[in-house]
């Protein structure tokens, strides 16, 4: 454990806390300038940047431009014979066709340009209702023209029952702050034990789902299964990482910059030759892929968030057992408090440190399938550790670098805060109010919410 | 068959290209950062990104001349540097880490969001704000330049040398800086931290000014780079970026003046052959290299980065031409 140092010698303590005010509110401001600029500034723009001139080149003339969709009900029957019409700018009738017994619906429009797309509500099945039932596309070649109707009643959410929609982004909000949490309390563990900001953790997340995926895709193994197993390989890729490389480094007593760039260096390499592995794209589970949100009164949910709630409470309660009861928990606690104290009061530091590692790999390779599941609809992709990583430092540091709790709850704060902000900012930027906190905290309280003062200077 | 003669001259053109440039000038901020002051930036990419888009946005947006829009650049990179410090100066070394990666990643997420699309071009990116800098050009734009079998295009020969003159200056700035009182006064906290505090010297103060200045350099690496390619993407400027300015200076030596140029050229020039020698070993019917996809070699490149940075953090610390004894290790 480092000293403590005696902070901000010069000043005497009011000022320098009037002085950290100050500068808390001047940030602030500047957020709030920025934010109006970027507001004002698009409406002021006098030149506007050009877009995507088409410079590829055209293919070859069509007879047409294909358009298609499957038309499939809320509770996820696929409907059959239902009418499906193009309809050009002018409102003229220019293709028809019906779905088949898959659901799917293929037409062909004779030139690009805008189309309205509507079904024919006298075609529906008995008992089926059209939520959106018209929709108005670009056509252009080249492109894959999907059109997707939605059905079913307005739902409760949508019905303006504020206290529905709050209910809803709260349980959302949790939901993803605990995937966060169980893969930042090993995080905050190892940095605890061993001083280590372990940059390469969110490729042990990375690596944790797209083993469960190659398992569950590729070899046909239920996810469950898959997931258990990739659990066990993360927990094993945890222990060779400190066996490999960190215990060496500290034996040699290489200093913690040297250790954190080269986490970096190890993040970049592993991300990649997950990308040459895996590829690029998004790839889907084979189970629990299509599900539908079931109705619990107060809330309706779909099985798989609600088994990523139980689950990870559950997996966090473990922890926490484990971190209170146990033996090796307690010794945890113990070298993450005072490393030298534990050592000399007879705790196998080293074995303590590996334990972590393997705790935190299995914790990161379970939360890794967690998050692909419920927050990537179901899907991997190779830069999810990476987008994940983050949100686990802004957990982490909210909550108390090096605190098991702290993490934890600091994890819920921002996954909570994520999916309230998505309710106001555009989807694409999510992330951002998650990352903002982690500069507020640090403006205001630094040593996190629970974590101590003497950790951070 | 292996073309070396292509290799070498692809070789020597990235050794003075404008990616060994805009690493090269990225590199000298983060020497003036991590080399001489012991903080750790990995949002270097960041700088690059205010400074170009600063740029781009105040010529496309506000209608200002070119000039103008260079210096809102810098200023906007001596904005994100105070924006940055103000928290995290004060914190032990990794807290600024994992702010400033945070930090250059709120900004590409912005930069490229859709509802940023009139402002900042959103996923398309900003073109078209530099015709005035290519019309200074003094050389036939359109033409090919030939030095030996390496070969310029009128247009990017002018950018690099423009760069060149940009890097020298900056050097001129570094070395001049660091044989000051104030440079001594950085190496000091560098080394000890709380025996400068001791000698009365304000050290927050000390380390804000070091991280605006490797800042500023990163935006002007931003701008000159936006100015070659005359087309600003935001997912150009992702972390990885960083990384490679890391290895190169790590390649280069930390806390030396000129390791950050000389290690930027070796980096791209190794870069590149390796690139090449693997594009040409993997491609054709009968490829020498069998094991591995055409397609992969991008991604390889950023796996064997990563693995160097590693090795040569954990045994080589000060790289090339560096000092070990000047290179900062541990966290205090």
């Amino acid at each position: 454990m480092r000293p403590a140092r005696p902070e901000e010698s010069g000043f005497t303590r009011p000022v320098a806390c009037r002085l950290r005010a100050l500068l808390g509110a001047v940030i602030v401001a500047l957020i709030a300038i920025a934010a109006l600029l970027g507001l004002a500034v698009p409406a002021l723009a006098t030149q506007q940047p050009p877009h995507g001139t088409s410079s590829q080149p055209a293919p070859p003339e069509q007879p047409g431009l294909p358009v298609s969709g499957t038309l499939r009900n809320v509770d996820g029957t696929l409907l059959a014979g239902v009418r499906v019409q193009a309809l050009d700018a002018s409102g003229r009738q220019v293709a028809a066709t019906t779905s088949n017994t898959s659901g799917r619906w293929e037409l062909t429009v004779p030139t690009e340009g805008e189309y309205t797309f509507r079904i024919d509500r006298q075609s529906l099945p008995p008992g089926v209702t059209v939520l959106q039932g018209e929709v108005v596309r670009d056509v252009a070649p080249g492109t894959l023209s999907l059109v997707v109707f939605r059905f079913g009643a307005q739902r409760a959410g949508l019905q303006t029952s504020a206290s529905a929609t709050v209910l809803r982004v709260l349980v959302d909000g949790i939901r993803f702050g605990l995937v966060i949490g169980i893969t930042g309390v090993g995080l905050s563990l190892i940095f605890g034990t061993t001083g280590l900001t372990n940059f390469a953790h969110g490729e042990l997340v990375t690596i944790g789902a797209v083993l469960a995926w190659t398992l569950n895709v590729a070899f046909g193994l239920q996810l469950i299964w898959a997931t258990l197993l990739a659990i066990v390989a993360g927990a094993a890729l945890g222990a060779a990482s400190d066996l490999a490389i960190w215990r060496p480094m500290r034996r040699r007593r290489a200093g913690l910059i040297a250790q954190l760039v080269i986490s970096i260096g190890l993040a970049l390499a592993l991300r990649y030759l997950v990308l040459i592995y895996f590829g690029g794209r998004s790839e889907s589970f084979a189970d629990y892929t299509n599900q539908v949100e079931r109705n619990y009164g107060f809330i309706s949910i779909t099985d798989k968030d609600l088994a990523t709630i139980v689950i990870s409470l559950a997996v966090l309660l473990g922890v926490a057992l484990l971190l209170q009861r146990t033996r090796i928990g307690k010794a945890m606690r113990a070298v993450a408090d005072n490393r030298d104290l534990a050592a000399s009061s007879g705790i196998n530091v080293e074995r303590v440190v590996l334990f972590v590692w393997m705790l935190a790999g299995a914790l990161a390779a379970l939360g890794g399938v967690l998050f692909g599941l419920s927050e990537l609809g179901g899907t991997v992709q190779y830069e999810m550790g990476f987008s994940l990583l983050l949100l686990m430092f802004a957990g982490v540091i909210l909550g108390g670098l090096g605190t098991a709790y702290g993490a934890l709850l600091g994890c819920l704060v921002v996954g909570v805060l994520v999916q309230v902000s998505a309710q106001v900012i555009p989807v694409d930027l999510k992330y951002l109010g998650g990352l903002a906190v982690l500069i507020v905290i640090l403006v205001i309280r630094p040593q996190g919410l629970l974590g101590s003062r003497a950790r951070i200077g | 068959m292996i073309d070396f003669a292509s290799l070498l001259a692809n070789g020597i053109a990235a050794l003075v290209g404008p990616s060994a440039i805009f690493f090269a000038l990225l590199a000298i901020g983060l020497n003036v950062h991590f080399g001489y002051c012991g903080l750790l930036n990995f949002g270097q990419i960041g700088f690059a990104l205010v400074g170009g888009y600063g740029m781009g946005i105040g010529v496309l947006n506000f209608g200002l001349p070119l000039w103008a829009g260079v210096l809102v650049g810098i200023v906007a990179g001596v904005v994100l540097a105070l924006l940055l410090g103000i928290p995290t100066l004060r914190l032990r070394a990794d807290y600024l880490a994992i702010v400033t990666i945070a930090a250059a990643e709120i900004l590409r997420l912005i930069t490229r969001s859709t509802s940023m699309t009139d402002f900042s071009g959103g996923t398309q990116g900003l073109t078209g704000y530099g015709g005035s800098f290519r019309q200074l050009s003094p050389f036939d734009n359109g033409r090919f330049y030939d030095f030996y079998g390496v070969r310029f295009l009128g247009q990017d020969l002018w950018a690099i040398c423009v760069g060149w003159a940009v890097v020298s200056l900056s050097l001129i700035l570094v070395f001049l800086l660091v044989r000051s009182p104030w440079g001594r006064v950085l190496k000091a906290i560098r080394e000890d931290e709380d025996a400068v505090r001791a000698l009365g010297k304000n050290v927050f103060s000390y380390k804000m000014q070091a991280l605006v200045l490797g800042g500023v350099f990163g935006a002007v690496g931003g701008i000159v780079f936006a100015l070659t390619t005359q087309s600003l993407t935001p997912d150009f400027y992702s972390p990885p970026q960083t990384f490679f300015a890391y290895a190169a200076l790590i390649i280069g030596g930390a806390g030396r003046v000129f390791g950050p140029v000389i290690g930027s050229m070796i980096f791209w020039f190794v870069l590149s052959i390796t690139d090449n020698f693997l594009r040409q070993a993997t491609a054709g019917s009968n490829p020498l290299i069998s094991f591995i996809d055409n397609q992969d070699v991008g991604a390889i490149r950023f796996v064997l980065v990563g693995v160097a940075l590693a090795v040569l953090m954990a045994f080589r610390p000060q790289g090339i031409f560096g000092k070990r004894s000047e290179v900062l290790l541990d966290a205090r």
